[in-house]
């Protein structure tokens, strides 16, 4: 599968040569994946390990989803800062229900999934009907959703949740991570989404120029509520994930996740300021920031570091991609 | 005094000027002519310093000049009203005027008094009214563009470059805009005019040269062409550019929109008029006159103060263009590139934007093949020139733009278009194509209201005519009485109904 640009055609058909992949936009992305890889594996013996790699996506996967709701609303023009405070709500939630409501956990996990793509339409609303911009309005709720999941659980984790919910978590069909097949099965819902229905040609439509999109007759607000409410939904799965790993709801957990998932999103292509990108460049995105935070591990950098050398490594990567149109 | 020699192009692989002159003197007003897609625009561009030529020579006095900007092209002389807008939307006529050369006081403060005295001096020079401290986006077209031809005028420039700038305006302001184009030729300016209205040519031109698909067909004095040889030139053949025969449309005709009642202020003029099945209701006026503020007030798309009307004989109401849609009611806005195109889409997905519905598989599914195929059926009607249907809308020529929102209607099964300058920047052998399937639209039982500035295309399209004036319908005319004295007449002097 080829595509002519970057707004989510369908490519033409046609071989699939060396200068095509070059001109694709998911091209810089690739290099930037193999390079670092070469890099980490000189640096480290362990990172070409099959098991490494492995747990390196599923380390991934987490931040992987978050991106991919992201990703939606990026594209669109937006921007939603509230998916990590709404993960550890979701989770601290779902644990809630399980331990101290006595909720079944399968429905505790299904509600979970409902209460975040709740606050992800509620998000959709302000934006589209309210219209106000959408990164106050996430950051406001980003804020509401941290300081709830802190009052309801009073600051600690809540564990004693049944133990088959860690195989969200940990568990593995053959050799395969759970949570890596859960992220690739999203990110092939996604990708059918943006590529083969209408809905995704309005997402990018809306990004490219809301004014036509809207005197065209797209039903510009819906597109807007839709794509908040996907990203709270994948907030909500990412957190089933984050639960099982952790066998216990965190209201701490994933502070700044919604940085690393930008920055996912936008090494992996997608202009931020929307209508461009394609969403396997955001699953690129995703694995190449694993990577790093991997490798500088396995090289046993200073954390405090880490942070600084990926930060450059972001603005490189940007910078290039710029330089390269 | 200018002269550009065997000027080559290539954007990737597809060379668009293959080895183009131009040599324009002091003195004189110089037309560019040629087809959609000739290369007018990107020689222009080329000119301004804004895209590298890929080979050939720009001399200024005889002497060989580099313009790697388009800062460097504005010191050496040059000015360029563009064929699409550069404004910035939110800043004013006179901070867009003076964007990056602000008159400063002795402080190194902007000096606003002295830029708003040159606007004004230059907006009187052009004998029009543009309101001067209001963001430019609250502005009509027609007013952006003067803004446009104003912005080049403050730079003083010694060759000015005019990238179609009447494709918006009226026959009065295209005179205004005349008299300082005559006034600037006295003084010795070296003018670049380009226009697919050859009458203009006639009228305000010294001498021409002529493109067609990027090859340099010509350059000769204006007295020794007359108009059919000048579209031969453009063409490479000769056309009938007459409008399709008007078919009488049967009377008693069904009323398919009936607006009642239609007030966009509060205390302004009401407007009230019918569309009938079958035919083109033309609607004529001055820039500002109201007529794309009415149309946008009824689809629920702009600012309305009260509105009533019926569709098929039942009451309706609509919100926005989503739900007009819906109801088999089309828009193209006046403005491509601002309100009808997703430029940085395909033309296969700019055409099948709002139109998912003709393309299902399984139903929740893009059926990718159907959508291909129309758009290539689309494309060909309309006689896009592009390099395929996948093709960035941005990288076609102003007219095929404007093609592709043409064939994003035609391609859908409306009941209603409301056409908004739809032929503005198409050139002669396009517009009878779509003069041609805009006719077979109301053939098949469609209707259209198409807003025009320009009046033979009123005259010889519509069947009946409403003209406004000052935000309000004056006087709706048919038969015999659809020419342009009329027409005029009650533009400039038609009485408003003001109801409180
Ligand atoms: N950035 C670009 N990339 C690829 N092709 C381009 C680009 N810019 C222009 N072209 C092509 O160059 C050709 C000439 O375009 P140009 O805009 O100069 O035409 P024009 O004569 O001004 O036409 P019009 O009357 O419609 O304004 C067109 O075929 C167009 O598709
Ligand atoms: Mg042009």
């Amino acid at each position: 599968m080829s595509h002519d640009a970057s707004t989510g055609a369908a490519g033409k058909t046609g071989g699939l040569t060396l200068g095509r992949l070059l001109q694709s936009p998911l091209a810089l992305p690739l290099i930037g994946l193999i390079v670092v890889s070469i890099l980490m594996g000189l640096a480290s013996d362990n990172f070409f390990t099959l098991n490494n790699i492995l747990n390196v996506l599923r380390q991934v996967s987490v931040v992987g989803i978050l991106a991919v709701g992201m990703t939606f609303v990026i594209l669109t023009g937006g921007i939603d800062l509230s998916v990590g405070a709404v993960m550890a709500l979701v989770g601290t939630l779902s644990a809630g229900m399980m331990v101290n409501m006595g909720v079944p956990a399968a429905a505790a996990l299904a509600l979970g999934l409902l209460i975040g793509l709740g606050i992800g339409l509620a998000n959709g609303v302000l934006v589209a009907w309210g219209r106000m911009p959408a990164i106050i309005v996430t950051l406001a709720t980003m804020g509401m959703a941290r300081g709830l999941g802190l009052i309801y659980s009073g600051g600690y984790p809540i564990s004693g949740i049944p133990s088959w919910i860690s195989w969200f978590g940990v568990g593995r069909i053959g050799i395969i991570p759970v949570p890596v097949v859960i992220m690739v099965a999203i990110y092939a819902v996604a990708w059918v989404l943006l590529q083969r229905t209408a809905f995704g040609r309005h997402v990018y439509a809306l990004g490219g120029n809301e004014n036509a999109a809207r005197l065209s007759g797209v039903k510009t607000q819906r597109v807007k509520l839709a794509v908040y409410g996907i990203s709270g939904l994948t907030s909500a799965l990412a957190a089933v994930i984050l639960t099982g790993r952790l066998m216990s709801g965190q209201p701490n957990a994933g502070v700044g996740f919604e940085l690393d998932a930008i920055a996912a999103v936008v090494l992996g292509g997608t202009a931020i300021a929307g209508g461009r990108g394609l969403i396997l460049g955001t699953l690129i995105g995703a694995v190449l920031l694993g990577i790093l935070n991997n490798g500088l591990n396995l090289m046993g950098i200073n954390p405090y570091l880490q942070d600084v050398i990926k930060g450059a490594i972001i603005l490189l990567a940007i910078y290039i991609g710029r330089e390269w149109r | 005094m200018l002269e550009l020699k065997g000027i080559r192009k290539s954007f990737g692989k597809i060379e668009v000027l293959h080895g183009v002159d131009l040599d324009v003197r002091a003195g004189e007003v110089h037309a560019l002519l040629g087809e959609n897609g000739a290369g007018k625009s990107t020689l222009m561009k080329i000119l301004c310093g804004i895209i590298q030529p890929s080979e050939g020579k720009i001399l200024i006095n005889g002497a060989e000049r580099h313009f790697a900007d388009y800062d460097q092209a504005i010191a050496a002389g040059i000015g360029i009203v563009f064929q699409e807008f550069s404004l910035i939307p939110w800043l004013d006529a006179v901070e867009n005027m003076f964007l990056a050369r602000e008159i400063r006081n002795r402080f190194g403060m902007l000096n606003r008094k002295a830029m708003h005295r040159r606007a004004a001096e230059i907006m009187r020079q052009l004998a029009v009214d543009v309101p001067l401290d209001v963001p430019v986006h609250r502005l009509s077209v027609a007013e952006q563009q003067f803004v446009e031809i104003a912005k080049a005028l403050s730079l003083n420039a010694r060759i000015l470059v005019l990238d179609e700038p009447t494709a918006t305006l009226t026959p009065s302001e295209v005179e205004h805009l005349f008299k300082v184009m005559r006034e600037l030729r006295k003084q010795g300016v070296a003018i670049i005019f380009i226009s697919h209205h050859l009458e203009e040519i006639f009228e305000i031109c010294d001498r021409i040269t002529v493109l067609r698909d990027g090859e340099f067909v010509g350059s000769c004095a204006v007295s020794e062409v007359d108009n059919d040889r000048l579209v031969e030139m453009m063409v490479g053949r000769r056309i009938e550019n007459n409008f399709p025969a008007k078919v009488p449309v049967p009377s008693p005709a069904p009323v398919v929109i009936d607006v009642e009642e239609l007030q966009l202020k509060k205390g302004g003029p009401v407007s009230r008029f019918q569309l009938r099945k079958g035919e083109i209701l033309g609607f004529a006026g001055l820039v500002g006159s109201g007529r794309t503020e009415t149309v946008l007030a009824m689809l629920g798309a702009g600012p309305v103060q009260r509105c009533r009307l019926r569709l098929n004989g039942t009451q309706k109401r609509f919100r926005g263009p989503d739900e007009a849609l819906a109801a088999g009611i089309g828009l193209l806005p006046e403005s491509r590139k601002e309100q009808g195109l997703i430029t940085s889409f395909s033309i296969l997905q700019n055409v099948s934007l709002n139109n998912y519905g003709k393309y299902r598989k399984n139903h929740w599914f893009i059926d990718l093949k159907k959508e291909l195929a129309a758009t290539r059926t689309a494309m060909a009607q309309v006689r896009v020139k592009a390099q395929g249907p996948h093709a960035r809308v941005d990288t076609l020529s102003g007219g095929n733009q404007q093609k592709v929102v043409i064939a994003r209607w035609l391609n859908h099964d409306m009941q209603v278009l409301i056409f908004d300058e739809p032929t503005r920047g198409i050139d002669v052998g396009a517009k009878a194509e779509i003069y041609a399937l805009m006719r077979e639209f109301t053939q098949k039982g469609g209707s259209i209201i198409m807003i025009s500035s320009e009046l033979p295309e009123v005259i010889g399209m519509s069947d009946r005519v409403c003209v406004f004036r000052s935000g309000g319908l004056v006087a709706t005319v048919e038969g015999d009485q659809i020419e342009s004295e009329t027409i005029m007449t009650h533009a400039t002097t038609g009485r408003v109904e003001h109801v409180a």
